[in-house]
């Protein structure tokens, strides 16, 4: 196939594809995302093709692997078409059974679908299980459809057909107002609308202007860009495009993370695919139209990521922010009018092309427009990857999608906004999602990352935490970041070490406002919340620290102590067996006791004890009672009074 | 050309395009402190000392004067209640390294800043990049840069280079507001243990 000149060759280029698709012939689509390669999904696909090669059922049955569906929990995840069928947790050997009964004899294998850890029950179809009920998959959907390698798969979808449209029937002027018209606010960070930023560097006098994909991604945990770039490259490329037309750019950018090498790979394929076809180059579908794609690969700082240091290190320099007041869309990189927007932002724009704006902004809050991805992880059931309309509550979120707290533990606070976010707690789980929603809750939407935390986290180590992290990335240019919070780090440490101080608080307040009003970047500026949110709704967590050394999660090391309560203990040995330092005294028929002296507080003793004796406790801020003295030590055996 | 006319603390200022607030300022005998500032420098903007109170169209905001460009109507104030406390922990948050830099015992005195609330790790160098970007935009012999990042950013000499150039020159050496010594002890490491402290 040579390169399409028009739209109406595109389209018929499609048709073809299409036509050479038998719809009702079934396709094996196997996740090969991240997740899923971890636990095995590579040989899987190795052994379906071998055995459906070894069947003669090569001619009618294809096989593909895919970007990530988000449901990495339950990897590797398989969905065979046309019934989408969707079985969990396959492992090569499940293969033959596979292709005999469902392929062969359209026959469901029932153990391998998901099962309701509720009720028992099964659900067949991927739309069935309650992880993808409630969500909205507009923008990851298709990452289970395509082939990323395959530019077909995409085109056969329907790709590329907003470009067609925009550079066919719309002036570049429209394609900005349909984006402004959109709402669409960016997807990485600040939340500012993306028409309004195109706007600003289309009318920037500059003639030379630059779009630029920040695939920075460098948020500990999140992967909902990693994902859109290994599963669907060229929804990315496609929207880049789009952008560089509206705006007057003629060069775009891919900005990843070079710990990102598959989505580096797939990105230089899809562009190499997309010139081939003449979707990318000179004189795109005959409009006229050129654009051209540079990829850079970025050394990894999460700072990186921050608009100014990303332009900066693009030029070739060493990664820190510019100290500027002038917006990088008109004065960017080299100085240019720069157009920077993040991967799901991108991946966005065709949809709202091709479906128009008034689609977009009928899901969504009044503030927030249309759908975003969460990297749900952390104290939940069920970890992934979702996306949901903005305006969904948190409670939903984590509830009805991620199936609630593990081990019937308590909820206690979901930090949302990557490390710069802020926590936020019980009494607002009906919270909805939204860009001005969140940041009035003391967090913000960031990127994306959700992080929810049960009743055993302590919200001033979490704080440590965060601020932690962020000491360590902080670039070291302005003193309120670099300085500020190495302080914060150390007085928050003394604090979980039981060596917090009366005024602490209000040195870290004090510290957190010069952080947010003078610092250089918005790392400096956002890297007080993970402190400023937990103080405002679990202060009384930091004042027991201070006050009472106590640890009220009893989660900080230094605050607590181990315990075995004589009247449970039953002797049975298992935590004297595997104490690291020895510490643990006793016998069969002997109740074991711990030297406190002795003991390192790793808390080996309290995960081992047999959860039907639990007699390791834990205590904070408490005396620890002596031990049982030595002649009431001896266990008298209860089943005899019994029988 | 138009001027341009804004006012800084109840003074009316003039100035043209591209100049900033601090250039303004300076040129209307209006102080403000500054740590990593220098007229033959390009601007760093990293010390942060210099933040004012602006006021433009209704909204105050916080902005670093030395690379915040002057703009018509707005009301700018050097000192202000919130300015000072900025000030105030920007200091002693320096001081924990540099206690006795007289620049900065000045400045504390003006502030009441307390050298000592917080933990002190007197390392000296308070990162302004003055030496660092006077060698590479004056000198331009690169002979001085940063090395690391964040909290472990250091200056550090190349040998090589400073072995050639920096017995003939020391221009940096005067420009550091710590101490003049800084500058001169890590050259002198560089020269005597080079590759010493970054294995
Ligand atoms: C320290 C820091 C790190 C950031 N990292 C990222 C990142 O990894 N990816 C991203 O898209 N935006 C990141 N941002 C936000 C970007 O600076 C910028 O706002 C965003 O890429 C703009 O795109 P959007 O409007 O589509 O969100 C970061 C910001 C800061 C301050
Ligand atoms: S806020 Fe932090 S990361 Fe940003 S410039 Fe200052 S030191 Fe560097
Ligand atoms: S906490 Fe660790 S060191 Fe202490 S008694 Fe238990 S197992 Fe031993
Ligand atoms: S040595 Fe002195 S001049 Fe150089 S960066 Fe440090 S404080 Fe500034
Ligand atoms: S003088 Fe302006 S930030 Fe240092």
């Amino acid at each position: 196939m040579a390169r399409l000149e028009t739209p109406e060759a595109l389209e018929s280029f499609r048709q073809e594809i299409l036509s050479r698709r038998d719809p009702d012939s079934p396709c094996v689509s196997i996740c090969a995302g991240a997740g899923c390669v971890a636990s095995g999904a590579d040989e899987v696909i190795a052994v379906f093709e071998k055995e459906i090669e070894a069947k003669g059922l090569s001619a009618t049955v294809s096989t593909k692997g895919t970007g990530c569906p988000g449901f990495c929990e339950q990897g590797p995840v398989v969905v065979i078409y046309p019934e989408e069928i969707c079985y969990l947790q396959v492992q090569a050997k499940d293969v033959p059974e596979i292709v005999a009964q469902t392929i062969e004899n359209k026959q469901v294998v029932e153990r391998l679908c998901y099962k309701d850890p509720a009720t028992g029950e099964r659900a067949v179809k991927e739309s069935d299980i309650p992880f993808y009920r409630s969500q909205q998959r507009t923008v990851l959907c298709n990452n289970i459809k395509i082939d990323s390698k395959r530019i077909e798969d995409y085109l056969a979808l329907g790709g590329y057909a907003a470009l067609a449209k925009a550079l066919g029937q719309m002036t570049d002027l429209e394609v900005l107002e349909e984006v402004k018209k959109s709402n669409i606010r960016g997807r990485g960070g600040a939340g500012f609308p993306a028409g309004r930023k195109w706007e600003g560097s289309r009318n920037a006098k500059e003639p030379i202007k630059y779009v630029i994909v920040n695939a920075d991604e460098g948020d500990p945990g999140a992967f909902m860009d990693r994902a859109l770039l290994e599963g669907n490259p060229h929804s990315i490329l496609e929207g880049l495009i789009l952008g560089g037309y509206a705006v007057g750019a003629h060069e775009g950018y891919f900005y990843v993370r070079q710990e990102y090498p598959l989505a580096v790979k797939n990105i230089h394929l899809a562009i190499q695919q997309a010139e081939h076809y003449g979707l990318l180059g000179e004189n795109i579908l005959g409009s006229g139209f050129d654009f051209k794609v540079i990829v850079h690969q970025g050394a990894g700082a999460f700072v990186c990521g921050e608009s100014t240091a990303l332009m900066t290190s693009l030029e070739g320099k060493a990664g820190e922010p510019r100290p500027k007041y002038v917006r990088s869309n008109v004065k960017g990189l080299w100085e240019r009018p720069s157009v920077l927007n993040n991967v799901e932002t991108w991946a966005n724009i065709p949809l709202i092309i091709d479906k128009g704006a008034d689609w977009f902004t009928s899901v969504g809050t009044d503030s927030s427009k249309g759908t975003k991805i969460f990297s749900l992880v952390g104290k939940i059931t069920n970890t992934g990857l979702v996306e949901v309309p903005m305006g969904m509550t948190l409670r939903e979120i984590i509830y009805d999608i991620g199936g609630g707290i593990p081990n019937n533990k308590k909820f206690k606070a979901v930090q949302t906004g990557g490390p710069s976010g802020g926590c936020i707690p019980e009494h607002l789980l009906d919270l909805q999602v939204g860009f001005d929603e969140l940041t009035k809750a003391g967090s913000m939407m960031g990127s994306g990352g959700m992080i929810v935390m049960d009743e055993d986290t302590c919200m001033v180590d979490v704080a440590r935490y965060f601020i932690a992290f962020l000491t360590d990335e902080s670039c070291g240019k302005c003193v309120p970041c670099r300085e500020g919070l190495r302080q914060m780090h150390r007085i928050l440490t003394n604090i979980t070490q039981g060596k917090g101080k009366q005024g602490d608080i209000e040195l870290l307040e004090e510290l957190a406002e010069t952080a947010v009003e003078a610092s250089l970047c918005a790392l400096g500026k956002s890297a007080p919340n993970p402190f400023l949110s937990t103080l405002k709704y679990f202060r009384e967590e930091y004042e027991a620290h201070i006050n009472d050394k106590r640890c009220p999660a009893l989660a900080c090391k230094e605050l607590i102590n181990f315990y075995i309560d004589p009247d449970r203990c039953t002797g049975c040995g298992t935590c004297r067996k595997q104490c690291p330092a020895d510490a643990i005294n006793g016998d069969k028929n002997l109740i074991h006791i711990i030297d406190q002296d002795k003991c390192t507080r790793c808390g080996t003793c309290f995960e081992v004890c047999p959860p039907k004796f639990s007699s390791v406790v834990k205590l904070s801020g408490e005396p620890v009672p002596d031990p049982v003295p030595e002649e009431e030590r001896t266990i008298r055996k209860k089943t005899k009074e019994k029988g | 050309m138009g001027d341009i006319q804004f006012e800084i603390d109840g003074q009316t200022v003039t100035a043209v395009p591209g100049m900033t607030v601090l250039e303004v300022a300076q040129k209307h005998g209006i102080y403000i402190p500054t740590l990593c500032h220098h007229e033959k420098l390009e601007p760093f903007g990293g010390c942060r000392l210099c933040i004012v109170e602006v006021e433009d169209r209704g909204w105050t905001k916080y902005v670093v004067s030395c690379v915040f460009p002057a703009a018509g109507g707005i009301i700018v104030r050097t000192r202000s209640e919130k300015v000072d406390r900025l000030r105030k922990t920007i200091l002693e948050l320096l001081m924990a390294h540099a206690p006795d830099a007289p620049q900065l015992v000045e400045l504390a005195k003006v502030y009441g800043a307390d050298p000592n609330r917080y933990e002190s790790d007197p390392s000296f160098c308070i990162h302004c990049g003055l030496c660092v970007r006077y060698c590479a935009e004056v000198a331009q012999k690169n002979a001085i840069g940063f090395v690391d990042r964040g909290i472990n950013k250091e200056i550090s000499f190349v040998p090589e280079i400073a072995a050639q150039y920096c017995n003939d020159c020391k221009a940096c050496f005067p420009l550091c507001p710590t101490s003049y010594l800084q500058a001169a002890f890590v050259y002198a490491q560089a020269m005597t243990f080079p590759g010493a402290g970054h294995n």
